[in-house]
């Protein structure tokens, strides 16, 4: 692949404007940077009785730089009312492998669900 | 993020690609630990890479004006405006760094030219109506790129685009009204309108991209997913979209050829110059290397602040301990 785009390839979707694909590093495989501040990852209250829902991340020195960076970059439109961060390497997660054991327990136990039950259309409030 | 053990009976790759195409065909969303080819994923850090690298690029012709706001008014939105574009671009680092990508590395292929950015913001910002005529035509013609986006297959991408559009809207209408308080204005302001119009309205047809047949590799990215329209769906209803606002603007598009077919139910119109679009694909456009001049210094002005938050952090962390 040359480094010259070749004037195909282009896609409009580039957000603001045609970006050519071709003749373009990828950067895939190049080996993480060290110099680089840790990755937070961002979750935000939307109001009062909801719960904390996973927005995004960034990069920040320490963790009180962390919340307020999340304030400027996820909340400046009255998004949220409580923000926490937390270090994407602190984060422990399941295999994304749909066919992973780990949820197969749930996958067989019908009787789990209201609908498994049988009741008289006639039975009130049930 | 720590990884738990994977099932010891690992797929074959045959096995993988038939699961990860039959999510799309599912029209589901295929998520950061996915396994996804190769080809995908770099298709998509390229186009995600370019995107944020397009929206702190694009900070600098509007930032351009914030000093010289004509109201207090004025000056607030534009901040406001630019403060946004940052803000999407961190949307859409954060993307491409579920890819595996570090945000650093790919501002560092961008300084060193081997990533790109769109190539409209190699346009100058000559007078203030500028400001206006950004926000109608190209944030009006990124919308049309933009929305379609927020259904792209790749979950992370399509989160960050719902964000970036809900903001957008914001950024057209300013700009829109912008405009429309200076056609109200002296017959100088509206010259300053129709001048700006006339020097964006080509950029702005250009922001979609070459025409479908040299666009080969926009049938992979569809059956992919990433992309849902080609370029010239794209621009062609940019174009619907823009006659009736320039109508009720009061200004006129510098294309002779634009007219209504009623067969078609759509407007024909004139194609803008590829070669001039190529030239500044090519680095050659007029503002490219004053954009990344700008871009580099603030990169390397801004490298003993990132040292001395990384040095505080640590020393904090050696207090604590």
């Amino acid at each position: 692949m040359s480094d010259e785009p070749t004037g195909r390839g282009f896609t409009a979707e580039g957000g603001h404007g045609a970006v050519p694909l071709e003749g373009v590093a990828s950067g895939v495989g190049i080996a993480p940077v060290e110099r680089e501040w840790p990755l937070y990852e961002v979750f935000v209250r939307g109001k009062r009785g909801l719960n904390h829902v996973h927005v995004g991340s960034l990069h920040a020195a320490d963790d009180r730089m962390a919340l307020l960076h999340a304030r400027d970059v996820y909340t400046r439109r009255n998004e949220g009312v409580s923000i926490w961060v937390v270090r994407a390497d602190a984060i422990t997660a399941s295999s994304p492998d749909e066919k992973d054991p780990m949820f197969a327990p749930s996958g067989d136990k019908v009787y789990r669900h209201p609908t498994f039950y049988d009741i008289p259309a006639d039975v009130p409030h049930m | 993020m720590t990884l738990t053990e994977t099932a010891p009976d690992r797929e074959s790759d045959e096995a993988l690609e038939r699961r990860f195409e039959a999510t799309i065909a599912r029209n589901d969303r295929i998520e950061p630990r996915d396994w996804m080819p190769e080809g995908y994923r770099r298709t998509l850090v390229r186009q995600i890479a370019q995107h944020a690298h397009s929206e702190i690029i694009g900070m600098q012709p509007e930032g351009n004006w914030i000093a010289r706001a004509p109201s207090l008014r004025r000056k607030a939105i534009l901040l406001a405006k630019v403060q946004d574009e940052a803000g999407h671009g961190l949307y859409l680092y954060s993307a491409a760094e579920t890819l595996g990508v570090s945000r650093l590395e790919l501002t560092e292929l961008l300084l060193a030219g081997k990533q790109k950015y769109s190539s409209i913001f190699n346009y100058p910002t000559l007078s203030y109506a500028d400001v206006g005529t950004i926000g109608w035509l190209v944030d009006g013609a990124a919308i049309c790129n933009q929305v379609p986006l927020c259904r792209t297959s790749y979950g992370p991408y399509g989160r960050a685009m719902i964000r970036v559009c809900k903001e957008e809207s914001f950024h057209q209408r300013q700009g829109y009204e912008l405009l429309t308080t200076m056609m109200r204005g002296t017959d100088e302001q509206r010259a300053m309108v129709q001048e700006s119009v006339d020097r964006f309205w080509w950029p702005a047809l250009m922001m979609f991209g070459p025409p479908d047949a040299d666009s080969p590799n926009t049938a992979q990215s569809m059956a992919w997913g990433i992309k849902r329209n080609t370029n010239d769906e794209l621009r062609q209803k940019f174009v619907d979209m823009s006659v009736p606002q320039a109508k009720a603007l009061g200004v006129t598009l510098p294309d002779p050829e634009l007219v209504w077919n009623e067969e078609r139910g759509h407007h024909d119109f004139g194609q803008p110059d590829w070669e001039e679009f190529m030239e500044g694909v090519r680095g050659n456009g007029p503002c490219n290397a004053q954009r990344m001049e700008h871009r580099r210094r603030a990169h390397e002005d801004g490298a003993w602040v990132r040292e001395a938050a990384m040095a505080y952090a640590s020393r904090q962390d050696g207090a604590t301990a």
